[in-house]
């Protein structure tokens, strides 16, 4: 075992997926992602190094090729890219201005779709999902039972739900309770 | 069975057979159970709750408060104090009355009834006084027993619960003429609408009203088109059998929908209630008024009910109460209940009119139909058992005259519903004209229309109705609307010194109870209440509250907004423990954590125990080891070999930014100064008041960033300790807290020969005491992905802790594993971890400390600065309580007889032949027994302890008395030599 080849990813809850006629959860695919937290000057440096604006609204959400910025704070986001690992997101020198830390392996995700999947998710987030309320783009560190989860509306009946990995069997069993509950 | 064919809107057609009390009866789909019954002429269906008097239906909708059944589906599924003016029948229902023995119809405890004179108002307080000792065996048995209505099932409900968030424009509760048309107006203006009506069909009174013509419709044609349109419009959603029971803060309403009691054989996905939590851009309550019962002896036999639901049981359900039936008025309603039962054929003797003053039109319509009037009466005396036989009508000054009569109506007027306007905070207004009190004016977007707000004539209902949306109501032409005028509250003819004359039917408060608190002095509705349980429980008064509170306020002669009125209490109707609990039960009761190596420990036969929401690994036994064996042989190995052991639980902080260090100095009672990237410490947090909050190792990985861990358990409170601190007291700081508990997998390796297992792992630094001391950290690759490699100790041994990114979590600790076996070395689990820091004098946070117990007293001195001009708790820590001597400090014990290992928890003594209670010195805190020194060893905080150094203690226990000796608390290699290995 003295020279290992480069480990794979082993995310919880891998390749999971559980369909209704109207409700489609799945386990979303690995991810980079980064925790920000950063003063006015460290998001306009941020921005530029990411390719991004980093949303300076509550609730909104940017995103360019597979990589998306969600505004979780005045001084907070979280980015979440599809294709780069972490390590290369993460600006090499270190600032003043912000802190970016790695939360690939902290965070896992599913993705929630079909035509009540709102309806799915209000089965334990008090959100209002109505998509005045909550149009395409917007984003909310939210509750969803008794889990904290990221609630990031990706499409008009697509939802990315992130949480921390050790709640992800119980925000997987949530959203199946209200998958099975939005038609009766 | 009596059924009148003609009436019955809300009857299908459909045979339904059903039990009650183990008798087999036939309903028609769309009863009650109560309509059923009656239909049956059974209307003897349970005992009172104190006298155990026998009693029928009062009412016919939610607002019964004597009919309460079990109802049971099998032995798990049974329901207590259902309302059976509410439950409807299905094939197979089973109901059985309560409260009584061993029939309904023989009940032994009706003794209670002719003991009334000892069981008046109060009589908790007066009976259950002295002596003291009988309250243990004698008076809270008998009150326990005595208490409560219905056994509650002793099995777990097999049923599922779901829940509902949602969010609209409009909420509107009650779906009769005013909520209908609120809906419909607030939904043609594009608003969203939900509307609910606890009924099984919408259309509230008008379903009971076979006169009112809306356009030329009956109220139930008109109601079901209008259903019609409201459900063909996407934006309303319509729930029937769902009770509006709270009005929370911030225009929130809780609804309850019942969706399988009514169910023969329930679909088994279908969930048996769901809780529905609305918030609303604006509540329209629609609640509508409860009929009052009318004041005088005897009102509670088996036969007598409110006037207007025996028009719902005639005209909702086909089903006339009695073929005799006598009607007792303040109210002109009761007129046109007596008329449509008189249209179907019943009797009506007499209707006796409590008021002087009757609206001519109606006693022409009485005369017309023959029917005798006897206005300023009252009914002084009924007869009859378990049914009503006759009446008894004084009026005039002596003139008293006689009827047979198999059932009685009967109306005070009605009593707009308060319930939920007083829930949003709403105070009541008082209407002296109509002697009622009103909806005041809400804090909260809400708005009372119809019926719970006084509003009596149809056209007015649908004007407020569209108004109280925005809107504007459609033309209609209502004819023959009933009028709700008249009406009194109190007691009838010498009801307040003869006789019972029940107030609260439920609660078994009579008029002369009430007398009787206000003679005691009981002189404020809340006092009244309280010494005579009037409109208490699940009844919140819905028929009590106006009759307690004029009986009082006309004795202390007051007028009645002085004596005031109680508030009602959520939830509005009995609402089920499962609708409340939803999913939260089984394994949605709670998240429970697992780590990435959990399955690993899982596959290798790891027992668990549970640390906060996590799952640990607690011991690996062999097979055929006990777990005393088990942890033995761990710790064994540990401290001869080596273990590995899963700590990915421990809480995670990264603490980045300029500021990280002076942050990190004032959050702790350390100095961290000093402190080089690449080193770490051993930290510990108070709080404000100087006691010990959370513990643990900090890595410094750079000038600006720190990897600071936590306890397992403390690690969300740590993280908003130090975000409050930083967001409210040091807003000028600029560092910034992310948690990274999860973000790790963390893996620690302890043990003579840790070095080795991991070496051929390692690349990027080199794991000699030179490059990597104890107490440092760096930043390396573990197995080809990047890693943060501590040399720490938490054993007393050589140990290392990795940390890599949680995917590869488990990949590493295989590979860790598999150079640790061949090696000889174990993996150990949490109580292993537990005994081999123990014996090193390690403090585990909330095991070895409570709350009140400081670095000082816990012999960690030394981790306090002196020097540092401030931290949080440096103050507190300078509290006279905190410095003063005798303070329990946190000392080793060692039991005289070595085998002997003490209780955690137990008490501590100087003197064991102290008589009891002795004086307490402290208590164990921590207890094992160690396999390495082949004695017990224990942790105690103990008054002055560090002064009774080789002093001998004692514990007593239930049957012995252990000696102990008071000594340090570290029991192994004192010196600390291993971990510099």
């Amino acid at each position: 075992m003295t020279s290992v080849a480069k480990l794979v990813r082993s995310i919880p809850l891998n390749g999971f997926r559980f369909a209704t006629d109207a409700v489609t959860i799945e386990a979303a695919s690995p991810a980079a992602r980064l925790s920000i937290r950063a003063t006015k000057r460290g998001v306009t440096s941020l921005s530029k190094s990411l390719g991004l604006t980093l949303p300076a609204d509550p609730s909104k959400s940017s995103k360019k090729a597979g990589r998306h910025a969600l505004w979780l704070g005045p001084d907070e986001w979280l980015v979440v890219d599809e294709k780069l690992a972490a390590e290369d997101l993460i600006p090499k020198r270190a600032s003043r201005e912000f802190s970016v830390v790695d939360v690939s392996h902290r965070n896992t995700a599913f993705i929630v779709s079909g035509d009540d999947a709102a309806t799915a998710l209000n089965a334990g987030c008090p959100r209002n999902l109505s998509l005045k309320a909550f149009p395409v783009g917007a984003c909310s560190r939210t509750l969803f039972g008794k889990a904290e989860i990221i609630l990031y509306r990706t499409g008009r009946t697509v939802f990315r739900v992130e949480c921390w990995r050790s709640f992800a069997p119980y925000v997987r069993d949530l959203l199946c309770e209200g998958a099975k509950d939005v038609r009766n | 069975m009596t059924r009148i064919p003609a009436r019955g809107s809300r009857l299908g057609t459909k045979t339904i057979s059903f039990t009650f009390d183990g008798k087999t009866y036939e309903g028609i789909e769309g009863d009650t159970l109560a309509s059923a019954l009656i239909a049956n002429g059974v209307h003897l269906m349970g005992r009172s709750f104190k006298y155990h008097r026998p009693r029928g239906a009062i009412a016919a909708g939610a607002e019964e408060p004597n009919a309460l059944v079990n109802v049971f589906r099998d032995s798990a599924r049974r329901q207590p104090n259902v309302r059976a003016t509410v439950q409807e029948i299905y094939d197979g229902l089973k109901a059985e009355s309560q409260n009584r023995f061993p029939s309904l119809a023989f009940d032994v405890g009706a003794v209670n009834n002719l003991m009334s004179p000892a069981l008046v108002a109060g009589f908790y307080y007066k009976t259950f006084k002295w002596p003291a000792k009988a309250w243990d065996h004698v008076y809270e048995p008998f009150i326990r027993r005595a208490a409560g209505l219905g056994e509650a099932p002793t099995e777990e409900d097999p049923d599922h619960y779901a829940n509902r968030y949602a969010h609209c424009d409009v909420v509107v509760i009650g779906g009769g003429p005013a909520g209908l048309m609120a809906a419909k107006c607030a939904a043609d203006k594009g608003n969203s609408v939900i509307v609910c009506d606890e009924n099984a069909a919408f259309g509230g009174w008008l379903l009971s009203d076979t006169d009112l013509r809306v356009d030329g419709m009956s109220g139930a044609e008109w109601a079901a088109a209008m259903v019609a349109e409201l459900q063909a419009n996407d934006n309303v959603r319509m729930l029937n059998r769902t009770t509006g029971f709270g009005y929370f803060q911030q225009n929130m309403v809780g609804l309850t929908e019942r969706i399988t009691d009514h169910v023969s054989r329930p679909a088994p996905d279908l969930p048996r209630e769901r809780m529905w939590q609305v918030r609303a851009g604006r509540v329209i309550i629609a609640q509508g008024a409860i009929e009052r019962h009318m004041v005088f002896p005897g009102n509670d036999l088996p036969g007598v009910m409110l006037a207007g639901a025996a028009q719902t049981f005639l005209n909702k359900f086909g089903v006339p109460v009695g073929e005799r039936i006598g009607v007792y008025t303040a109210c002109d309603t009761a007129y046109a209940a007596a008329f449509d039962l008189y249209e179907v054929g019943c009797e009506i003797p007499v209707i006796v009119d409590h008021r002087t003053e009757v609206d001519a039109q109606i006693l022409k319509q009485a005369e017309d139909l023959g029917i005798e009037v006897i206005k300023g009466g009252h009914i002084s005396e009924v007869t009859g058992r378990l049914r009503i036989g006759g009446i008894v009508v004084k009026s005039g000054a002596d003139t008293e005259r006689e009827w047979d009569v198999d059932a009685l109506i009967m109306s005070a007027g009605w009593t707009p519903s308060l319930h939920l306007s007083s829930q949003s905070r709403a105070k009541p207004v008082w209407d002296e004209t109509r002697g009622i009190f009103l909806p005041g004016e809400s804090p909260q977007a809400c708005i009372c229309i119809g019926g719970c707000n006084g509003t009596d004539e149809l056209a007015d209902v649908f004007a407020q109705a569209a108004e109280s949306v925005g809107g504007k109501a459609p033309k209609c032409k209502i004819e023959d609307d009933v009028s709700t005028s008249g009406g009194m509250s109190g007691a009838t003819g010498d009801s307040l010194q003869k006789g019972k004359a029940f107030v609260d039917y439920q609660n078994d408060v009579t008029a002369k109870d009430i007398a009787l608190a206000v003679r005691e002095g009981m002189h404020s509705i809340e006092h009244v209440k309280r010494y005579t349980t009037n409109g208490m429980a699940t009844d919140q008064g819905k028929l009590s509250n106006m009759h307690g509170l004029a009986i009082a306020a006309d004795l202390l002669d007051k007028p009645i907004p002085q004596v005031g009125l109680t508030t009602f209490r959520a939830p509005y109707t009995p609402t089920t423990f499962g609708g409340f609990v939803g999913h939260t039960k089984g394994s949605l009761f709670d998240p429970r954590r697992k780590t990435p190596i959990h399955d690993w420990a899982a596959e290798n036969g790891a027992e668990f125990e549970p640390v906060s929401l996590w799952d640990r690994a607690w011991y690996f036994p062999r097979r055929g080891e006990t777990m005393h064996e088990a942890v033995d042989r761990e710790c064994r190995t540990v401290r001869e070999t080596a273990g590995i052991f899963d700590a990915s639980t421990l809480g995670k902080i990264e603490v980045a930014g300029p500021d990280a260090a002076a942050f990190m100095n004032i959050m702790y009672t350390n100095g961290w100064d000093k402190l080089k990237p690449g080193r770490a410490k051993y930290g510990i947090m108070c709080r404000e008041d100087g006691f010990i909050y959370d513990d643990g190792v900090v890595g410094k990985l750079a000038a600006d960033r720190f990897h600071v861990t936590t306890t397992t358990g403390g690690a969300p409170r740590v993280l908003n300790h130090m975000e409050d601190y930083l967001q409210t007291e040091f807003p000028h700081m600029r560092v910034w807290l992310t948690s990274t508990t999860e973000q790790w997998a963390t893996i620690a390796v302890q043990g003579p020969r840790a070095r080795e297992i991991i070496k051929p792992l390692v690349k990027g630094v080199n794991l000699n005491s030179e490059s990597l001391s104890h107490m440092s950290v760096s930043e390396c690759e573990i197995c080809g992905v990047p890693a943060r490699l501590f040399r720490i100790s938490f054993t007393g041994e050589l140990g290392f802790e990795i940390n890599v990114a949680a995917d590869y979590g488990r990949s590493v600790w295989e590979a860790v594993w598999a150079r640790a076996e061949p090696l000889g070395a174990c993996v150990y689990g949490t109580e292993a971890m537990h005994v081999l820091r123990a014996e090193k004098g390690f403090i585990i946070v909330g095991q070895d400390t409570d709350g009140t117990v400081t670095p000082h007293d816990a012999g960690l001195s030394w981790a306090i600065a002196k020097s540092k001009p401030d931290f949080v708790g440096k103050r507190g820590l300078q509290r006279p309580d905190l410095v003063k001597a005798g303070r329990r400090q946190l000392v080793g014990l060692k039991t005289s007889d070595p085998k002997k290992v003490l209780q955690e928890g137990a008490q501590i003594v100087a003197n064991p032949d102290q008589p009891i209670p002795m004086d307490m010195l402290g208590f164990v805190t921590s207890s094992y027994w160690s396999g390495t020194l082949k004695h017990s060893i224990a942790m105690a905080l103990i008054e002055g302890g560090f002064d009774r150094m080789g002093e001998k203690l004692y514990v007593p226990m239930e049957d012995e008395t252990i000696e102990v000796e008071v000594t340090g608390s570290v029991f192994y290699d004192p010196n600390g030599d291993k971990v510099n290995d």
